[in-house]
Parts: C-alpha cells; structure tokens; sequence
C-alpha cells in the first residue's frame, strides 16, 4: 500500500487496533503507540519497508512535542514558574551533569574516542519529554509532586538541549571536513560570526516575548470577531508553527521556544480555546511520532548485536534510574514516588535522536554508532513504559501499604476552579463579582472578544471560548469542577450546555439562567433543575418596596416577597402541564394569553393568601374572651 | 436630661393596638430615641455598627417587645446575640455599656395573677427575664424592674389609654429624674 492515503489508513488502523488494546490491559496510550508502530514496522508486518521512511515521519512528527510544550507552557503562568525554578536548576541540572559525566567516564575506559563519548553522554541525559509528560497527564499525576519533579527535570533538559546543539560542532574531530550543514537544526546563521549568532538567538526569544505579549493577543482577538471557529484553530497553529520555525532558523529548539510562548499565553484570555485548538493536533502528532519511534526500531541490528545492544539498553536504564533515586531522595521523596519518578525518567528522549542526527552529519559519529544508539533509544523508549507498568502493577501495590503524608504538602502547579461560569454580561458579572467578594473564584468564558479585553482591563481573568463545546470547558476544567454556571441570555445556547453537560459532565451541577417562564418550562422539561429567572426577584424586591412605601411594615412585607417568591416557583411546576395544552396553529400571543389565564386560575386553587395567622391575637382573644 | 433608647421588637406591630398606643406615647419625646427593629432589620441582618453607636450615647436602654413563650421575639434575641459583642459589650475590654441602666418593657396576654406563684404561669414576670437581667450583668449595667402591661388580651380602649399616659410619665421619669431609683424586684417596688 503505498500513497498518502494508503499510509494514513495503516498508521490510523494500527493505532486504532493497539492503543485501546493497551489501555484495556492497564498500559499508557504511548505504549500503544509504540507497539502499533513496531507491529507495522519493516520487521513485522512490513507496511513501512525501511527505517529511512519512519525516520522521516519522526521528524514530520516531532513537531507534536513542540505542540506539546506549546500547551503545558500554557498551563503554567510565569508565577507559577517562577515557583519551581529551585526544581528545575537544582535537580534538572544535578540529573543532566551527573548523567553525562558517568556516561562520559565509561566511555572513555571502554576506549571510545573523548569527543564520540561526549557526544554520546549528551545525548543519553536526555528523557522523553513526549511519552513521560504523556503518561503523567493521562494518570493524571501532572500537579502532584511527582509530577512536578518530572515537569523541573525534563524543563531542564529541554533547555540543555540548545547548548547540546552549540556543543557538538566543537567537537569535531580536526582534519574532518563538514561539507554540508543542511540539516534540519541549523539554518541561515551557520555563516555568520558566532557573536553575531549569539545576538540572533537572543533577538529570536525577544522576538517571542515580545509577540506573546502583544501581537498575539490583538491577532486571535481579531480572529475571534470574525467568528469562525477554524480561522481561530488556523491561527493557533500558525502561532505553534512560526514560533517553531524562527527556533529553528537560529538553531535554538522549537519545543523549548513554544513552550516560552505557552508560557506567556498563559494569562492570555484565549489560553482556553487555544488548548481545545490545538489538543487533538498534538495528540494525534504525538501518536504517530510514537509510531515512527516504533517503527525504526531495527531488529535486525537488535538481532545481530543483541548483547552489545541490550547491554546498553539495560545499563543506560539502571543508570539513569540509580542517579534520579538519589536526586530524589536528597529531595525526600517517599520510596514509592521516588522509584516511579527515577524509572519513569530512565528512557533516552526523543532530542536524542536529532542530536544523533546532527552527531552523524559532522562526523563526530560513525553510522555503526548512530544506528546502535538509535535502536537503544528507541528499545529504553518501549522498555521504560513497559517498566511503569510493571512498577505500577506489582511493586507500588506492596510499598503503598506505608501511608505517606508528606506528599499533600506540596502547592499545585495550576489550581482548577470549583465553578465555571458562562457568560459574563451584566447578569454573569454581578455574579461573577459576588462569589468573588465571596472568596470564591470561577473560571470565567466569555464569547465577547470586545467585553473580554474590556473585562481583563478591569482586572477580571475572563478567557475567550463557546461553552457549548466539549473540549473547551474539558480544558476550562469541567472535569474537576462541581459548579458550572450558565449566565448566557439565550436559552438556546443554554438547552445545548445541558445537554451537553448531562451527556460528558453529569457530575456537574448545572446553574442556569433563564429569561422567563417560557424558556424556564423548556429547561425543566430537559430535566434541569436549577432555573434562575432572570426578573423574578428584582420584580418581587420592587413591589416589596411599592408596598413598604405606600406604609406597610417591612418584615410583614419581607415574609410575604419570600412566600410570593415560593409560591410562583411552585406554580411553574403546576402549570408546565399545561404548556402544551395547545394546538399548534394557535399564534404565540394566543398562547400568552392562555397561559396567563392558566396563571390566574393557578393563582384561584391555591388560594396565595396574604394574612396568615402568625402572631395574630385576635383568636387568642376570642378563646380568652369566651372562657369568661 | 438622660438620653432614653428604647430597643422595639413586634413582628407584627400593624395588629398590635397595645403596642401603638404605648408607642404613639413615647414617639415624639424630646431625648427618647426609638428603634423599631422589625422594620429596620425585616431580613434579620443587623447592623452592628449602628446599634453599638446608638447604645453608647444613651443613658436608659429598654428592651421593648412583647411576651411570646415566656421570651422576647426573635430579632431581638438576635440584636443581643450580634450587637453584644465579646470586646465591646463584655469580656476584655467589654466595658462600653458600663454603668447604663436598662430595663424590659412588656406586654403580656396573662395578667398579673397569671404571674404568680398562684397562678397559672408559676412564677412571677422577673423570672421568666431572669436571661435579660443576667446579660444586663455580664455588661456591667444596671437592670431594673420590668414595666409590665398586662392582660392585653383583655384590655378596654379607656384602660389603653391609662396605661399609655403611665409608659410616657415612666420614660420622662426616667429621662429626667435626679437619680434613677428603681429597685430590681416588682415586688419591692409594690411594698
């Protein structure tokens, strides 16, 4: 099979076959992903006939990881950095340093040429950012503490990745000529002077300061007006993507230079939309970046050197997994997390590959090297997840017996609100601005790019984004709230959010506005309980002081707003019965009317009274005056 | 001349013909102060601040309500409960109504004899405000005989307006005698 379309349907296929199949038997989806990729690889079923043509999709796919960064960039506000840098410095760099430099000593006792195990011990540093990050959020371990060792060591070596690449060219072996440096990390600056380079770099990450702060807002607003939705998709990929190409074209890593710009976006009111956008492009990027590491997987050569080959496997794992059990065990971590933090972060990354690459191309590497840390890599990627797995089934069942504590002390990365609301006009504000007053904070959806820059002037976090949309208020944090409510004065709009809300949130507690009693018997026969008429109490609390100035006492005239109040909500129970009474050609003012009479003959059977007895003397009197 | 606050409670004062009439009496007194809480708190939320403000520049406070279920309403349990406050009112500090005298004026359904030892209530009216007399005490203030109108269940309009007249000259007294005299007991004052 061969063709675009040929190809998509045996990488869909066989990611449709083996990622549920993983999931079913307890592993991440990147496990699925991996073997989906080795099943169609050369040396099975042979869809992909050489590893050339896998490696090839690697590197169209990485850009998932750069997406990938892009949105845990927007999922950390600086603050929130700024939280973690202890973690990341300390322990990323101890992890990066302490790696390369054993690595680096047991290559040079088994002979290997200084440069070559240098570039090597560079290299082996490196985790995956792609399947550890993946498998953290999909186990949901992203705000725990373990997952914020992970996030500060991986950060880390995200950025050392950059002086990696500046590294490497140094180390060429003299008389070794490089006749071309076309590869896919260097770019127009190879020719310039190296303190001119060093001002581009620096020029290309102001360049993305600068536009995260204030061209990126002004575009997506600008696109938002014009409410198209995939105009607005269009524009969040041309942000990943310009971002990644700039990186690139001054050779600094696009992953590291999206995740700057997610960084930046993360106060943005957009951050929201942009990670519903952009989530299913990163997904299924990432997926097949899996497959492809799956797929150049050389078993031949794996066959062939099986000892040399497994013996470095194995050797760079336990390597690796000793010296993050001791970095997290200066950091006091309890056994069970420390040994799923260290064998989680055992695996060489994904960068490896690129530096391999580059490695090759100045000489520095012979193929035979290249393709024997290629299929290492590849085999510690497979083997590490399958690892966590075992971890997780039979050894973290036997060390959780111990309770620790110490755990719940650490502070969250992002915290998720208790509410959402939708909608954040005059109705949406008032209540945005009590539940404040309150103590509470919501996260706020606006569909107003207008309001929301006026909105965030007046120091409100409001975020862009159509609530009737699944993946947007999963990313708003539907999933972890209690509360959503809807503030939104259309009650079409709001019929979808239940439904929608009933179908892929049913624990959510679902608040709604509504404009009167017509859209509130809708709502009540989709089964929402929660209906807020929007005039009902501000007509009650006018009347109340009607009556209050015309000379009636105020807790007389409190008590009875409250009952009116009780009783007309009770009666839209009564008359919802009768909403449907008519026939369909009977206009709408006709039906007003009827159901007004309806109303008033309610009104007549429950007799609403206005005097109750309660601290009426009256009768006492009579009874007193006729015990006389 | 003492300034007079007179603390009113009667969630239904439009029904209450005893209560305006004994109002009407002392509503345009020069140095009386009426707060008619009813109406001021009708959702029970009472401004602390306000009420502290008006008992610090009085002299006499009366705690005006009628009898219910041998107590005050509800909101007035509550102006206790939330203007009293630890700091201001007592404990540490507490020393702001020191020296104030204060009193309950009351009406009742039963009559005199219904408080009695005879009668059918068991006690006397001092008894079932012994709560009253007590929180006068922790706030170090001085708490007098109640004035107590009762009966009103079975009250003529000439014996209202009797009563009324004696709650008025009660309140001027107590504005404006030299020093107030009024022993803690009924009892003692009736011998």
């Amino acid at each position: 099979m061969n063709g675009f379309l040929g190809n998509a349907i045996i990488y869909i296929l066989a990611a449709i076959v083996c990622v549920p199949l993983a999931k079913r038997l307890g592993m991440g989806s990147v496990l699925g992903y991996l073997l989906a990729g080795i099943l169609i690889g050369p040396y099975l079923l042979g869809f992909i006939t050489n590893e050339d043509q896998g490696q090839d999709m690697m590197h169209a796919t990485e850009f998932g990881v750069v997406m990938m960064l892009f949105l845990i960039g927007l999922e950390l506000d600086p603050k929130n950095l700024w939280k973690i840098r202890d973690l990341i410095v300390r322990i990323g760099l101890s992890q990066m340093l302490v790696t390369a430099a054993l690595v680096f000593g047991i290559g040079i006792l088994l002979h290997i040429q200084w440069q070559t195990a240098l570039a090597i011990s560079l290299s082996m540093a490196l985790s995956s950012t792609a399947i550890v990050l993946q498998s953290l959020k999909e186990r949901n371990q992203m705000n725990s503490q373990l997952g914020k060792m992970s996030f500060g060591v991986l950060l880390m070596q995200d950025i050392a990745v950059i002086p990696i690449l500046a590294i490497l060219p140094l180390l060429v072996p003299t008389n070794t000529e490089i006749t071309s440096t076309s590869g896919q990390m260097h770019g127009l600056l190879d020719n310039l002077p190296g303190w001119a380079q060093t001002v581009s770099i620096f020029g290309a990450i102001a360049i993305v300061i600068v536009l995260g702060r204030y061209g990126f807002g002004p575009l997506l607003n600008f696109v938002a007006k014009t409410r198209l939705r995939e105009l607005f998709t269009a524009s969040a990929l041309l942000i990943v993507v310009g971002i990644a190409y700039l990186m690139e074209l001054v050779g600094l890593s696009p992953a590291l230079g999206a995740f700057l710009a997610g960084v930046i976006l993360a106060n943005s009111p957009y951050r929201h939309a942009l990670e519903s956008d952009l989530e299913p492009f990163k997904g299924l990027l990432l997926g097949l970046f899996f497959m492809a590491v799956g797929s150049t997987i050389n078993f031949s050569l794996i066959y062939n050197e099986a000892g040399t080959v497994f013996s470095l496997t194995l050797g760079i794992l336990l390597l690796k997994t000793i010296i993050l059990l001791v970095l997290g065990k200066i950091k006091k971590l309890s056994l069970s997390t420390n040994l799923s933090f260290a064998i989680g972060l055992s695996q060489v990354g994904e960068f490896s590959f690129v530096t391999y690459a580059f490695a090759q191309q100045l000489g520095i590497f012979s193929q035979s090297i290249s393709d024997t840390l290629m299929a290492v890599t590849a085999l510690s990627m497979t083997i590490s997840p399958i690892l966590m797995v075992v971890f997780d089934k039979f050894i973290l069942s036997l060390l959780t017996k111990i309770p620790d504590s110490k755990e719940q002390n650490m502070d969250n990365i992002s915290e998720k609100n208790k509410v959402i609301l939708i909608g954040f006009g005059h109705f949406g504000s008032t209540l945005g601005r009590f539940l404040r007053a309150s103590g509470v904070e919501a996260t706020i959806l606006d569909s107003d790019p207008d309001r929301i820059d006026y909105l965030r002037k007046m120091g409100f976090k409001v975020y862009f984004g159509d609530g009737t949309r699944g993946e947007l208020l999963e990313s708003a944090g539907a999933g972890e709230a209690s509360i959503l409510i809807s503030a939104i004065d259309n009650t079409e709009y709001s019929m979808r959010l239940v439904e929608l809300c009933r179908k892929e949130f049913p624990h959510l507690e679902v608040m709604i506005r509504a404009k009167n009693r017509f859209d509130a018997f809708e709502l009540m026969e989709m089964g929402a309980t929660n209906i807020y008429r929007e005039h009902l109490d501000t007509s009650i609390k006018m009347g109340e002081d009607v009556l209050k100035k015309l000379g009636f006492r105020a807790y007389t005239v409190h008590r009875l707003a409250k009952q009116f109040h009780d009783y007309d909500e009770a009666s839209l129970k009564v008359l919802i019965k009768y909403k449907n009474n008519q026939a369909e050609y009977i206009s709408k003012t006709r039906q007003q009317i009827e159901m007004q009479e309806a109303l008033l003959s309610g009104e007549m059977m429950r007799k609403f009274s206005v005097n109750d007895h309660t601290w009426d003397s009256d009768t006492i009197k009579e009874a007193a005056q006729s015990e006389k | 001349m003492r300034r007079i606050l007179v603390i009113f409670a009667h969630p239904k004062f439009e029904h209450s013909e005893v209560n305006q009439a004994l109002i009407n009496s002392i509503s345009n007194l020069e140095n009386v102060e009426l707060r008619d809480l009813y109406e001021l708190y009708p959702d029970f939320n009472v401004s602390i601040q306000a009420e502290q403000e008006a008992l610090f520049q009085a002299e006499v406070i009366i705690w005006h309500h009628p009898i219910y279920w041998y107590s005050c309403p509800p909101l007035l349990k509550q102006w206790i409960d939330l203007v009293l406050e630890f700091g201001w009112a007592y404990g540490p500090g507490g020393t702001y109504l020191k020296g104030k005298s204060v009193l309950n004026v009351i009406t009742s359904g039963g009559s005199d004899h219904a408080y009695s030892k005879e009668g059918r209530n068991q006690h006397p009216i001092e008894d079932f405000l012994l709560p009253f007399e007590h929180t006068a005490k922790l706030c170090l203030m001085n708490y007098l005989a109640p004035f107590h109108i009762s009966g009103t269940h079975r009250i003529s309009a000439s014996e209202l307006v009797l009563k009324a007249e004696s709650y008025k000259d009660f309140v001027t007294q107590l504005r404006d005698s030299d020093a107030i005299n009024r022993p803690l007991r009924l009892q003692t004052l009736r011998s």
